[in-house]
């Protein structure tokens, strides 16, 4: 049978039973969409990771308690958080690679100014923050190291707190409360977005570390220290500096391992990008369960319509059609109803991405690689799911055929 | 046997038994047979003589169980399955007792549809061909009428139609009027002769005298055997008898 002739066979008995052939493609469609949206969101949550984690700064390095992981588990740093004031200060002093360092002291709050109330996280740091972290402040200023030795109670606040703070003027030169504990405001941060981990990077106060330590958080360990080199090449070479100087503060011997896990840039990305990369995949994955369900839906359908059409088939082998004739126009049938409930997926799909972008606010993006992926599965499923089918059609006997009713 | 050049089927010994558990049932015992292009011969016989059975055999829808079988030259006995599909498609023209037309689909396509199965790709002007046919059985005004529009006899008009298409070497007719009144059997014969005398070779199974009496010969199968063979000696002119058919009151 020629080419044209069979996609018009294939055509006509598709449209000859719209409702049906309506249906059965719904389930393609749906499944190839649900694929389509999965792979966009979690796509488009790597790359705004990826960007970022690329605005942290590129020289950065994080030093946190704790030995990193072993065995996949992360050996509690709280727990053994030996992280203190003197290694930052020792780390300051002796490091020649790196050109800022900063402890972080975590802790939560609520803030409270004249006119509002917000919980929110607090850091506190040294100035050099800002330097590692190359964020600046729109109005205002950041604190000194004077502000640092005296522990004075000052407060730089993020755009989101300054906002829920202050909603009608600015923030520079008032008050506000942390735990009872009166605090100046001095600056207000320049906006920065999303931060790595999808929280707003700007809901925050920074305060002198040394106040966080003696009035918020009473506890003398650190959160972390960050650190930076002046230029990106150094990075390594810091790392290995940072890890000698914190072992020998830490006394540890030859055989000991380290007790603190020192991190740059590039482990951090890529271990956000592996993590947003199995999420994606598991959301694919679970979507293309729906177009396996799609798939099997048109089995059932194509298995009825052999049996509905065993008297047309007995006609046309009667007539002259081979075996592989009816077998290519019950592929072609069952592959036509899943490409075009494919392509018709893929619109949906980007209409459904582009909805949950707009809801969210997340960034969503499709790799244009993802189309064809879903176009070409739904035809696989269509020729795997149509095989069977279409071969119980194509070894029918004619005479059998002909007779049934 | 004497061979001719002309013989379009030549069938001898043929058996076929159908295994159905224990039981064995034989449908056809020893058939011997030779039809001439341009003949037209009517099979008869009771229910279960193995009439079907033999169309089957000749139809290439089946193969036999022993025995030989030439179409137009052309040994059949064991041929594949796509071997069998192409002679059928190109030596073979079938019409049947149910009409077989595919349902919703046009007069002229259910005429066209043996030339889109010819592998051999000759006739190009499919559309065109399938026009003439259903002209020629006098359906030229129902091109685009689908099977549920068309009387019984039209479907069957259109089933020659689609059986003449290929322009086979033969015709084979199981039980055509079977589903017929008695008016349009005469218009169905009728036409059988025209087409016929044009030089069509055509068989006709049918269990009933009256209609074979059109036919130029008569085969009479029992029990898988042919018990009868002969020229049909008074055969009558369907066209005639629709005259007089016409002229009687109807019966009430
Ligand atoms: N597929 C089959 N399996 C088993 N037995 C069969 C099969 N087809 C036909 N037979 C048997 O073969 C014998 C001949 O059947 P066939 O259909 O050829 O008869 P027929 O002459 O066409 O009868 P009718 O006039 O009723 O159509 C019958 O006994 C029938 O039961
Ligand atoms: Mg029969």
């Amino acid at each position: 049978m020629r080419k044209s002739t069979l996609i018009k066979v294939a055509t006509q008995s598709i449209l000859k039973n719209k409702m049906r052939t309506f249906l059965t493609m719904l389930g393609i469609v749906i499944g190839v969409a649900a694929v389509i949206v999965m792979v966009a969101v979690g796509y488009g949550a790597q790359t705004s990771i990826q960007q970022q984690i690329g605005a942290l700064g590129t020289n950065m390095i994080m030093i946190m308690p704790g030995a990193s992981n072993v065995g996949g588990v992360n050996q509690g740093a709280a727990t053994f958080n030996r992280l203190t004031p003197a290694d930052y200060e020792k780390l300051k002093r002796e490091s020649l690679l790196l050109s800022a360092v900063s402890p972080v002291v975590f802790t939560n709050a609520q803030a409270i100014s004249a006119n509002g109330n917000w919980r929110t996280r607090i850091n506190g740091v040294s100035t050099d923050y800002q330097i590692i972290r190359n964020w600046r402040t729109q109005s205002g200023t950041f604190f000194t190291e004077a502000d640092l030795r005296s522990a004075r109670k000052v407060a730089v606040l993020g755009q989101t707190v300054a906002a829920a703070l202050f909603p009608d003027g600015d923030a520079v030169g008032q008050q506000v409360q942390l735990r009872d504990v009166p605090f100046t405001v001095i600056g207000v941060l320049e906006r920065k977005g999303q931060n790595a981990g999808g929280n707003d990077a700007d809901d925050i106060i920074i305060v002198p570390y040394t106040t966080a330590s003696s009035r918020l958080s009473g506890w003398h360990r650190l959160g972390q220290i960050i650190a930076s080199t002046s230029s990106p090449q150094d990075v390594l070479a810091a790392q290995e500096e940072i890890r000698g100087i914190l072992r020998e503060a830490h006394k540890l011997g030859e055989a000991d391992d380290d007790d603190f896990t020192i991190r740059n840039q590039d482990e951090i990305a890529a271990a956000a990008s592996n993590a947003t990369q199995v999420m994606t995949l598991l959301l694919a994955a679970i979507a293309s369960i729906s177009l396996l369900v799609g798939g099997i839906g048109i089995m059932n359908i194509m298995l009825v319509s052999v049996t509905e059409r065993t008297r047309e088939i007995g006609i046309r082998m009667a007539i002259g059609a081979r075996g592989s004739d009816v077998l290519t126009q019950f592929l072609v049938e069952s592959v036509a109803i899943s490409v075009m409930g494919g392509l018709i997926g893929v619109v949906l799909g980007f209409a459904g991405a582009a909805l949950v972008g707009r809801f969210t606010g997340w960034s969503t993006a499709t790799p244009p690689e993802a189309v064809l992926v879903a176009v070409g599965f739904s035809a696989a499923v269509g020729v795997f799911f149509g095989f069977y089918p279409a071969r119980q059609a194509a070894s029918l006997n004619p005479i059998q055929a002909l007779r049934y009713e | 046997m004497e061979q001719s050049a002309a013989d379009v089927i030549r069938v001898a010994g043929v058996t076929k038994v159908y295994q159905m558990g224990r039981n064995a049932v034989h449908a056809l015992r020893g058939i011997d047979l030779t039809v001439k292009a341009g003949e037209m011969i009517a099979i008869m016989g009771h229910s279960g003589s193995g009439k079907s059975t033999l169309m089957n055999v000749l139809g290439c829808l089946d193969t036999p169980t022993s025995g030989t079988y030439e179409l137009d030259g052309v040994r059949v006995t064991g041929l594949s399955k796509n071997e069998l599909a192409d002679l059928r498609n190109q030596k073979l023209g079938f019409v049947f007792q149910g009409f077989n037309l595919l349902a919703r689909t046009s007069a002229l396509e259910n005429v066209e549809l043996p030339l889109l199965y010819d592998r051999s790709g000759r006739r190009r002007d499919t559309r065109e061909l399938a026009r003439k046919s259903l002209e020629r059985v006098g359906l030229g005004a129902r091109l685009d009428h689908h099977p549920s529009e068309l009387s019984g006899g039209q479907q069957q008009r259109v089933a020659i139609a689609r059986a003449l298409v290929t322009e086979p070497k033969v015709v084979l007719a199981d039980e055509p009027t079977g589903n017929l009144d008695t008016r349009t059997s005469l218009e169905i014969m009728a036409l059988f002769q025209e087409l016929n005398d044009q030089g069509i070779t055509i068989l006709i199974v049918t269990h009933e005298p009256d209609i074979a009496c059109y036919a130029r010969r008569i085969v009479e199968v029992r029990d898988g055997r042919i018990l009868r063979d002969e020229p049909m000696r008074q055969r009558r002119i369907a066209a005639e008898d629709l005259k007089t058919f016409a002229a009687e009151p109807e019966p009430a």
